[in-house]
């Protein structure tokens, strides 16, 4: 429970008073905040998974529960917190890489203004994921997801004066409210046949097909699709837009303008990762539903190609770790619909969250060291960047090692996960698993292209007085690549699973051989291109011609987009609306108070102040009152 | 027809006449005259129903002091010469509407009610014992009213002072002279 | 002898002679006329009353002096506020004063 306090305190504290009194300690005052919270939940996390086994089986616990609003008998919103297997991983990583992004703000954001700020919405940020990730009901999940999106927007338009960060925090907001709109429809469709808004219950209901809610939903039909589809597919699209899965990415490569910690702490490893999260809370209701299931398994495949391909042709180190991030995504998400297999079932969840757990750390991991890449360059472009392996050795050493886990190699973190995903995709569904080899190899490829445009290319360019990054950014580098190499060897499957039970799981030699030896292909491929600066690139570029500007361009998605706002929205339904708005509403109302005023100023003149007319009319009343009550009313 | 009833109807025309014309001749001074008449004719009236002490009080205070008072009141706001302003057609039409109907209403009234009249005995209203009456505090005795009424007059009369007294000019402290 | 109702029909009438000129005129000065021919109905109507219902009473006298007494403090009163207005406004018409218009 204080997990969840602490940085909500942490929040309010520097809101409140930032500004004045303790502008200086705000950063100390955050990341203190968030080591004790790191603590804890580092602490409540060892407690759970050792001692909360009953019958085998790990348990949720409900921490506490609160009524806040009910609406009916069954349909209430209730405040709680939830302790289970993915929850407990969870507040560790949220608690872990924001404490890491706080040691390094510490560093990285001592020139700019307006820290207080800064700190308070990294606490608000924090405070709002660990709520999420923590909560009992599905509304309290669906407020925290929004408040999510509120300290995302924050934190991404920090630079308010840019307006491209404003653009961009706009956009980002923008995009998940929409597919926000989508979520909250599941949620009240699910609320509606369910007769409850408590996740335990939910789940206990609607996760076995012979319920009589169940079937119930599954009968109920719209449009030949059922009920219980429609809820979930709204539920997926929800999180596909915080998640940034295909086609609602379009915010992601944008919110790379808020500073880096930013995009390392919410881009990276937490937010994003809400809507994958949402799905392995509702696994077993996802379960239900063989054709949701395959539709995330191909949106998910889908999105991770096309980031890959797009990755492979950006040349701004944020924009190629943002559609990375979008891939590794892909993976999660089609990871967790992998779970249909016969063989070894449920390995998919269990991979899916792994690769979540291991993605947190080497992503934050490359964000944290593009930040220092370009507080020593003062640039975000390739170009700009060449050689620095000689001027930043620490960095140069833990963005190799992040890099090479990321591109699956052994012994590192990356390769476990990535094995397990392919594994339970090539028992489930062999082109999602084609796909997924090819994406694994296109991964590596563009990171490598990265790591040697940046740190082998050509000489490096005279930068004056840069130092290499302080300690204080250096420290969380260290800490995170320790993690990226071990965090490897945990012993999760013993842990998290989709019903408790631990599974085991081994590396199926036969499976891990394709893809370490693409892996190995891609980067010699790179190496050959990049590590010494030649015109192959831009040859082979050339000879790709229009597919390499259509991916450049991003596949012109955002181009689209506008279009169909712009032409379709704004003029036919915009306008006309507007114009009804003004003109017949308005009208109605304007005639309204004009009618009224017309007749007061009739009325008014009654009001003439001459005394003799008022005796007059006092005198007129009596009397035909008198008429009245005494002749015609008897 | 006896004397005493044409002497009444005589009166009561002359007096009905009057007032009319009070109220609507378009120059102020001959209302003022008008209203005269009409007072002189009421106290005519008291005359007649015996009672010589009110007409007296009525000749004196009504005629001699109010009537008085009006027309200085008309020379000092110098408006007895020009015709003064007839008041809109629909004002008259309707305060004549409304004056007509509660007069009947009244009428009817006083028609449909039957007046007993007392017994024989008559009314001895000589001036000693109006002012007997007047100040005796036992048996009806009307001192307190009188006492009211005149700390009525004093105020009246304090008031009518203050209202119409003109104020001074406030003396200039920095005009040198 | 006159019926009562004659006396009192007579007083009737002037009362509402005195309504009407309250309600048209416009100077402020007939206005007071008119009140004063109220007045004087009410008196008419005290006195008859006493003479042909309560002959052995002298309450109707009575009343009628304290009116005549209070109508002309009144009237004293009424005149000192129309000079006082006629100051201010230099005009006795009862539709100049009208500053308790909207």
């Amino acid at each position: 429970m204080p997990v969840l306090l602490l940085p909500l305190v942490s929040f309010v504290l520097l809101g409140i008073f930032g500004r004045r009194y303790l502008s200086a300690a705000a950063g100390s005052i955050a990341t203190l905040a968030m080591l004790l919270a790191t603590g804890l939940a580092i602490y409540c996390a060892y407690s759970y998974f050792d001692g909360g086994k009953t019958a085998g089986i790990y348990n949720a616990v409900i921490a506490f529960r609160y009524e806040w609003l009910p609406f009916s008998e069954g349909v209430s919103i209730q405040m709680g917190a939830i302790i289970d297997p993915i929850a407990a991983m969870m507040i560790v990583v949220v608690c872990f890489i924001s404490l890491m992004v706080h040691i390094l703000s510490l560093g990285y954001m001592k020139v700019e203004g307006r820290l207080h700020a800064y700190y308070a919405f990294l606490s608000l940020f924090t405070f709002s994921m660990l709520g999420l990730v923590l909560s009992t009901n599905i509304f309290q999940l669906y407020i925290f997801w929004e408040l999510v999106g509120v300290s995302s927007y924050l934190l991404i338009g920090f630079y308010f004066d840019k307006p491209a960060a404003v653009a961009a925090s706009k956009k980002a907001f923008i995009v998940t409210r929409f597919a926000d709109l989508g979520f909250l429809i599941g949620i009240l469709l699910l609320a509606f046949y369910t007769e409850t808004l408590d996740i335990p219950t939910l789940i206990e209901r609607l996760g076995n097909a012979n319920t009589a809610w169940s079937m119930a939903m599954a009968g109920a039909g719209f449009m030949g699709i059922s009920a219980l589809s429609w809820a979930l597919l709204l539920l997926f699209a929800g999180g596909a837009g915080k998640s940034a899965i295909f086609p609602l990415h379009i915010w992601l490569p944008d919110a790379m303008e808020g500073p880096t910690p930013v995009s390392a702490l919410i881009h990276a490893a937490t937010m994003v990762v809400a809507g994958v999260y949402m799905v392995a809370r509702f696994y077993p209701v996802f379960s239900m539903d063989a054709m949701v299931m395959d539709i995330i398994a191909f949106i998910g495949a889908a999105s991770a190609l096309i980031a890959a391909v797009i990755a492979c042709t950006q040349t701004d180190i944020k924009r190629v770790l943002a559609y990375s991030t979008m891939s590794q995504i892909g993976y999660m998400m089609f990871a967790l619909a992998m779970n249909g297999s016969n063989v070894e079932p449920g390995l998919g969840f269990t991979a899916g969250m792994f690769h979540l757990f291991t993605h947190a750390f080497f992503k934050s991991l490359l964000f944290l060291g593009a930040g220092a890449i370009i507080h020593l360059v003062h640039s975000n472009e390739l170009q700009a960047m060449g050689g620095l392996r000689k001027r930043m050795p620490l960095t140069h050493a833990a963005f190799f090692i992040a890099c090479l886990a990321i591109a699956g190699i052994p012994p590192l973190a990356g390769f476990f996960s990535k094995e397990e995903i392919l594994t339970a995709a090539f028992n489930a569904n062999r082109l999602v698993y084609a796909v997924g080899l090819l994406v694994s190899a296109l991964t590596a490829f563009y990171m490598f292209r990265l790591y040697f445009s940046i740190f082998w290319a050509k000489e490096p360019a005279l930068h004056e007085g840069h130092q290499e990054a302080g300690l204080l950014m250096k420290l969380p580098m260290v800490l995170l690549s320790i993690g990226a190499v071990i965090a490897g060897w945990a012993p999760f499957a013993r842990f998290v699973t989709a019903d408790g039970r631990p599974l085991q799981t081994h590396i199926d030699l036969l499976l891990a051989v394709p893809p370490v030896t693409l892996a190995v292909l891609g980067i010699g491929l790179a190496a050959m291109l990049y590590k010494k600066q030649n015109e192959w690139p831009a040859r082979l570029s050339a000879a790709m011609g229009s597919l390499y500007t259509a991916a450049y361009k991003k596949f012109y998605i955002d181009e689209i987009y506008l279009f169909v706002t712009k032409k379709i929205l704004f003029n036919a339904i915009g306008r006309p609306a507007a114009w009804i708005d003004r003109h017949v509403v308005d009208a109605a109302m304007n005639g309204l108070a004009h009618t009224t005023s017309a007749i007061a100023v009739r009325i008014r003149a009654l009001q003439s102040g001459k005394i003799q007319n008022y005796t007059l009319y006092f005198f007129g009343g009596v009397a035909i009152l008198t008429v009245l009550l005494l002749f015609v009313w008897k | 027809m006896t004397a005493s009833q044409l002497v009444f109807y005589c009166l009561a025309t002359l007096l009905l006449v009057g007032a009319v014309l009070a109220v609507t001749s378009r120059k102020i001074f001959r209302s003022a005259i008008w209203l005269l008449f009409s007072l002189l004719c009421i106290a005519g009236l008291y005359f007649w129903m015996e009672l010589p002490f009110i007409a007296a009080v009525q000749i004196i205070v009504y005629v001699g002091g109010i009537v008085v008072l009006i027309i200085f009141s008309i020379f000092l706001t110098q408006q007895s010469g020009a015709d003064m302003l007839l008041p809109v057609r629909s004002r008259q039409l309707f305060s004549l509407l409304a004056v007509i109907t509660g007069f009947a209403f009244c009428a009817s009234l006083l028609y449909r009610t039957e007046w007993l009249p007392a017994g024989n005995s008559a009314l001895n209203t000589d001036v000693s014992v109006i002012g007997e009456q007047m100040l005796s505090t036992t048996h009806y005795g009307y001192v307190l009213p009188f006492e009211a009424v005149s700390m009525l007059l004093l105020a009246a009369m304090v008031g009518c002072i203050v209202i119409a007294m003109k104020t001074k000019p406030v003396k200039e402290n920095s005009a040198s002279t | 002898m006159i019926p009562l109702s004659h006396i009192l029909v007579l007083s009737a009438a002037l009362f509402f002679i005195g309504m009407y000129g309250l309600f048209t005129r416009r100077n402020m000065i007939t206005m007071l006329m008119a009140v004063e021919l109220i007045l004087n109905s009410v008196n008419i109507n005290f006195v008859a009353f006493n003479k042909y219902l309560y002959p052995d009473k002298l309450d109707g006298i009575f009343f009628t002096l304290f009116v005549i007494t209070i109508a002309a403090a009144e009237a004293a009163v009424a005149i000192a506020i129309i000079i006082n207005l006629y100051r201010s406004h230099h005009s006795i018409d009862a539709e100049d004063a009208g500053e308790m218009k909207f």
